[in-house]
């Protein structure tokens, strides 16, 4: 099957029609997966709840019982609602998403484009998403809604800038931007000559890691940084005025932009679709790359939510300190020792 | 809003207000948000008119009311054991101690005086409804502020302590337990020790509470500094319970003005003050309040005596005619009914000084010039229960 896959060499409609039938399913999946294992079942275990428990075995088809719920809702606009932009919004956010999906390497091969400045890319795609937030909370004529736009608005000011500097770093050591390249990079390094693991990056730019990591932190407006949705105080912000389908767009795009997020800094810092052992020509990778990714997803994850379900959440100046006195010194300190190692080893 | 009417209070204001504005070509009309009736962190019905600029509070209005039930009507169509199963729903988290200070002015009234281990069990359980109140508090609070765990860690632990008010009384919230000359009943068979274990779990609690929330650094950034309130305005503006002596007043009706028939003179404990008069203040005052309200249950738990739980009372009651006024310290502050009786079936006039009530009104002055988020550090900080604000 492995070499079925590697020689099968489709006329461009046909590849363009699979790689849009790819993207979308496997975005919903992705979002079902993360918010069934860490929103369901992760949460409950560690707020010592069940969860779900009746849809499915073991509660494991509450989600699709979810969103089937969602897609009966009626579709309710506010009365003072800009309707085209309230309407278009949610759909903004998701298009962010998929973008962002357009650039992961699943191996080698098994991506939708093999761009050349794949990193720079996959950032500047992924902050569209704010003109979708911004697009809902300004339509929605409610002052909860406007207030959270306007948050997730300064926030990205806040993260932004640390997450492009914690990538520099990877960027820097492995010489290359593009995605697949970086992967190929530390699968084919060695650790003072022993090549046993390859050379994930995470070892030299941990720093850049956990940098990487609370930005995007930021970025899904996830605890402690989810003061554009915080339900305690601005009633979940956009998303207030939305219901059925609308909503469970945004669901989608939240779970699905986490889920390519923690793609990326698997890629970026854990060495991607490779396994040690395995050269990176194997035809293997065309079965094993996607489960290897997962994997690695899911550790990220597990990491991501698992400070989503602990901490409090922070002031948005707190963030906007944090991020400027604290993350954004310790990325440039990193860049710079990066680069002068670089040179001199 | 007091009405200020002489000419140098107005210039006075004239010049705050003056002084406020930064830049007036900035400047920009503010936005006034209402905050409730429905709204997660009022947890309840409270409606607050905050006028904001950006997100800074210019002005912040508690408006109450929502849910008035018109209890001080109501307790005088009602006979003295039927109130008491009425004011259970005043502050429902802690039901017990709602009943204690008006059956105690009740008792004073008839000059009855429940038997010792009537007393005992009273205290137990009112410092039991303590712990029930001000655990749940800690969850909320953390919820409030983002921190989802806290709250489930706090419902389930709060539950220990609901199963032992269950097991005795016979109501997990609303146990309607008192009686004018003592108590329904005796404890059951095993209670004692079970109860034991319930106050080890919730001095767990707090410990892990400790861990998780109250030292956490975000949460600190969240609730230092915040909400400040000074000890003379604390006072003034009638504050009373863990908010007052997180302001560094030390003032426990327990301590200083204990009503007879409750017997906090027979356990060894501490009252917690701390000088910072901030939200954290508050919940730390809170959290050691929780951990000595458990030391007291299981100091009087192993003292307590034997005996009748009931003192001789007529089948019918009837208060003689007369006012008295009792007081206790309940998990929200100051908790007192005054009584006015006629000597008929139904007292006269009650009136139900909540400590809630006093409570939020200083919100307005602390609110002013806070931001947003802290607007619900302070709220949440204050700790209100809608019932025992609007009665």
């Amino acid at each position: 099957m492995t070499l079925l896959l590697a020689s099968f060499a489709p006329p461009y409609w046909l590849s363009t029609l699979i790689k849009v039938i790819v993207i979308s399913a496997v975005v919903p999946t992705t979002a079902l997966i993360l918010g069934m294992v860490f929103l369901f079942k992760i949460m409950s275990w560690m707020q010592s709840r069940l969860g779900p428990q009746e849809a499915g075995p073991r509660g494991t088809l509450q989600l699709l019982a979810d969103g089937v719920k969602f897609l009966q809702k009626e579709d309710i606009a506010p009365n003072g609602a800009d309707l085209w932009v309230f309407k278009v919004a949610p759909l903004v956010v998701l298009m962010s998403t998929l973008l962002l999906y357009v650039a992961l390497p699943a191996s080698m091969h098994l991506v939708v484009a093999d761009l050349d400045v794949g990193v720079f890319f996959v950032l500047a795609i992924a902050s569209l998403s704010v003109i979708g937030v911004l697009m809902a909370g300004w339509s929605s004529a409610s002052k909860y809604s406007l207030m959270g736009a306007l948050r997730a608005a300064g926030q990205l000011i806040a993260y932004e800038l640390p997450m492009v500097l914690a990538v520099i770093g990877v960027v820097i050591q492995a010489g290359t931007m593009s995605l697949n390249g970086i992967v190929l990079a530390q699968n084919d390094g060695s650790i003072f000559g022993w090549g046993g693991i390859g050379f994930p990056y995470i070892l030299t730019q941990f720093l850049g890691f956990f940098i990487f990591i609370a930005a995007v932190q930021a970025e899904l407006t996830q605890p402690p940084f989810d003061m554009p949705v915080a339900e305690s105080e601005i009633v979940s912000g956009y998303q207030v005025e939305y219901t059925g389908f609308r909503f469970l767009i945004f669901f989608l795009a939240e779970f699905a932009t986490a889920f390519a997020f923690a793609a990326i800094a698997a890629v970026l810092f854990l060495g991607g679709w490779a396994v040690p052992w395995l050269p990176t020509e194997s035809d293997w990778y065309y079965v094993l790359g996607p489960i290897v990714l997962f994997a690695k997803v899911m550790i990220v994850s597990f990491i991501i939510f698992w400070v989503r379900f602990t901490y409090p959440r922070f002031r948005e100046d707190q963030l906007q300190s944090l991020a400027w006195k604290v993350l954004i010194p310790l990325a440039l300190v990193n860049i710079v020792v990066t680069a002068v190692l670089k040179v001199v080893l | 809003m007091t009405a200020v009417s002489d000419p140098q209070s107005v210039a006075a204001l004239v010049a705050e207000a003056n002084d406020n504005r930064v830049n007036l070509d900035f400047e920009t009309e503010g936005m006034t948000l209402n905050m409730g009736p429905q709204h997660p962190a009022t947890h309840g019905t409270l409606r607050i008119i905050a006028r904001l600029d950006g997100e800074q509070v210019i002005s912040a209005e508690p408006m109450c009311g929502y849910m008035h039930r018109g209890y001080e009507k109501l307790t005088e169509v009602r006979t003295y054991p039927q109130i008491n199963a009425l004011i259970n729903r005043i502050d429902w988290l802690g039901s017990f101690a709602n009943e204690v200070p008006f059956i105690l002015a009740a008792e004073k009234l008839m000059d009855v005086e429940a038997p010792p281990r009537a007393q005992w069990i009273r205290t137990i359980l009112f410092e039991m409804s303590r712990v029930a109140n001000i655990s749940l508090f800690l969850g909320d609070f953390g919820l409030q502020l983002g921190g989802m765990t806290a709250g489930f860690y706090a419902f389930r632990d709060r539950e220990w302590v609901l199963n032992q008010i269950e097991s005795a009384t016979g109501g997990r919230f609303h146990p309607n337990f008192d009686r004018i000359g003592g108590l329904k009943d005796d404890l059951p068979k095993g209670w004692i020790e079970e109860s034991h274990t319930a106050m080890d779990k919730l001095l767990a609690f707090c410990d892990e509470m400790e861990d998780l929330l109250v030292g956490n650094e975000i949460f600190q950034g969240r609730t230092r500094g915040i909400g400040v309130i000074p000890a003379e305005i604390a006072l003034s503006y009638g504050l009373s319970g863990a908010n007052l002596r997180a302001s560094g007043v030390d003032w426990d009706l327990r301590r200083d003005n204990c009503p007879p028939g409750l017997v906090y003179d027979k356990a060894d404990w501490k009252v917690w003050t701390h000088p910072d008069g901030d939200c954290f203040a508050r919940t730390w005052v809170r959290l050691q309040e929780t951990r000595e309200a458990a030391k007291i249950v299981k100091q009087l738990l192993d003292t307590i005596p034997s005996g009748p739980v009931m003192a001789k009372v007529p089948r019918i009651i009837k208060v003689p005619a007369g006012e008295a006024y009792v007081a206790t310290e309940n998990p929200l502050g100051e908790m007192g009914y005054y009584v006015v009786s006629k000597g008929d079936l139904v007292p006269f006039r009650v009136k139900i000084r909540s400590a809630s009530f006093n409570n939020i009104s200083v919100l307005p002055w602390v609110a002013r010039g806070a931001y947003v988020p802290d607007l619900i550090s302070i709220l949440g900080s204050l700790y209100f229960i809608l019932g025992d604000i609007d009665r």
